[in-house]
């Protein structure tokens, strides 16, 4: 089985900037869960969206599950949650109208939703625990409600690859270990590929299986109890 | 009237089906500056002795296409691609209008709107891209959606995104040429997005926003229609005048019904 994702001798600068990332490799196997953890500008972001195929390297190659990232011809099965995935449009879309534009990609542009995709969105909706709130609009839920409605969206698509940028800033505590939860049981139900990025990996330390800390480069690949004390704290990176 | 009343219907239900998708991605000026490039047609048509809807058609989506390149490539901001259409297309109009010298009652007619110049011909012309758009606008309204309320997550799922707001431009153009005759180049943008802010305030989903906000276009053309028929009053500012009250009335009941109760 090809690798989820893999990355050789990747490079990526804004412009004419300073480079963001340099030189690295990285491979992940189908059906791991990873945590990408950083400082703040340390471009894990950037990382992850040079991995979906959202920002294109200045050197090196990407691959999604053995096809060039660019191009890669199984986008529809790519669940993404960008930062701070919040509506941002004023008309009240309910969690429903959400989870279903998850289908889309798979449906195609033309047409309406069939028996089948109203029974992936409602499975959808059950996994995240939404099923009350299913035909409320958005706006009347909680952040962390907000996310796990984006989460279904994403899981309506089936996804092969899930992508999690900071998906726990900006909720409380209690709404960031609901979130962990939430997604160690995805992992281990659905087997999908899971990339979480965040400044702080403290709400699924206890689940992943491996930890890559990034800072221009990758400074640290391995599972999260191998980490030394005082390097527990991205922010107190000394790469 | 008859004529003013069939092509209201159309404009009633094009206008805000099609400000809906402008809304969601805070382009509700975008019709304002398409708008003013199809000034530059119909100053272009009157000096060319071409029809004048034509020639708004053509002006208007090669500047809505114009907009969505310079947005998409980062070429200038949305409110500066925005600026440079809106004010090329206001300054090629009066040129070619001076050209054409045609600074008349006629000119005035589209750009604020009458009932007293639809033609059969414009009804039939209005009736086939009004519904064509309406059809368009059906079979994408998913696809639409979708890059609306997530265009990050549907551009890394394969959606073609860059496709899609294209056609929203397009829309957005088609639906000036075809209501300018009515309501005016100056007014239309107004009937575009009033009637989605009204409906935005009383819906409660996506989809019966966009219902919501075509019933109050299409009542406000109508009921704007009668009485500027009846009080002989401009139809544009009349309808606009109307679909501006109801978004009034919207924020009114929004205020009350989240207003707690008291005992």
């Amino acid at each position: 089985m090809p690798l989820a994702v893999e990355l050789r001798g990747v490079g990526f600068a804004y412009g004419a900037g300073r480079p963001v990332l340099r030189a690295v490799d990285l491979t992940v196997e189908a059906g791991e869960f990873v945590a990408i953890a950083g400082p703040n500008g340390g471009g894990k972001t950037t990382l992850l969206r040079v991995v979906l195929g959202l920002e294109r390297p200045g050197a090196g190659t990407v691959r999604l599950f053995g096809e060039a990232a660019h191009g890669f011809s199984g986008r529809s099965r790519l669940g993404y949650l960008a930062q701070r995935s919040q509506l941002t449009i004023d008309a009240p879309a309910t969690v429903r109208e959400v989870v279903s534009a998850g289908r889309v990609p798979l449906r195609g542009l033309l047409g309406g939703l069939r028996g089948s995709d109203r029974r992936a969105v409602a499975e959808a909706i059950a996994r995240v625990g939404l099923v009350r709130e299913a035909d409320r609009p958005l706006t009347r839920l909680s952040g962390g409600q907000q996310q796990r409605a984006f989460i279904a969206k994403a899981l309506a698509a089936e996804p092969s690859l899930l992508a999690l940028d900071e998906p726990t800033s900006g909720v409380d505590t209690e709404a960031q270990e609901a979130l962990a939860a939430l997604l160690e049981r995805l992992h281990q139900e659905l087997g999908v590929t899971i990339l979480f990025v965040s400044h702080e990996f403290g709400a699924v330390e206890a689940f992943v299986e491996r930890l890559v800390l990034v800072r221009g480069g990758i400074v640290f690949d391995g599972s999260p109890a191998d980490l030394a004390g005082v390097w527990h704290d991205p922010s107190h990176l000394h790469a | 009237m008859q004529l003013a009343f069939a092509a209201g219907i159309v404009v009633g239900l094009l206008a805000p089906a099609v400000g809906f998708f402008l809304v969601q991605r805070r382009l509700s000026l975008i019709g304002d500056g398409i708008g003013h490039v199809a000034f530059a047609g119909v100053a272009a048509g009157t000096l060319l002795g071409l029809p004048v809807v034509l020639t708004a058609l053509v002006t208007s989506v090669a500047g809505a296409v114009g907009i969505e390149w310079l947005r998409s490539r980062r070429r200038a901001a949305g409110d500066q691609a925005l600026a440079l259409v809106f004010y090329t297309g206001i300054a090629a109009g009066v040129v070619l209008v001076s050209l054409a010298g045609a600074l008349d009652v006629d000119l005035f007619a589209y750009l604020f709107g009458s009932l007293l110049t639809v033609t059969r011909t414009d009804v039939l012309v209005i009736a086939l891209l009004g519904v064509t758009g309406l059809t368009v606008i059906a079979a994408l309204y998913r696809a639409l959606s979708a890059a609306v309320l997530d265009e990050e997550g549907a551009r890394v799922a394969g959606v073609p995104i860059g496709a899609l707001n294209v056609v929203t431009a397009v829309l957005a153009a088609v639906t000036i040429a075809v209501s300018m005759r009515l309501v005016g180049i100056l007014l239309i943008a107004a009937l575009m997005v009033l009637p989605v802010v009204a409906a935005t305030r009383v819906a409660w989903s996506l989809r019966s926003t966009m219902l919501l906000g075509m019933a109050i276009g299409l009542a406000s053309v109508l009921a704007g229609l009668t009485i500027a028929y009846y009080a002989d009053l401009p139809p544009g500012g009349t309808i606009v005048l109307l679909a501006a009250a109801a978004t009034l009335v919207a924020a009114l009941v929004e205020s009350v019904r989240s207003s707690p109760s008291r005992l």
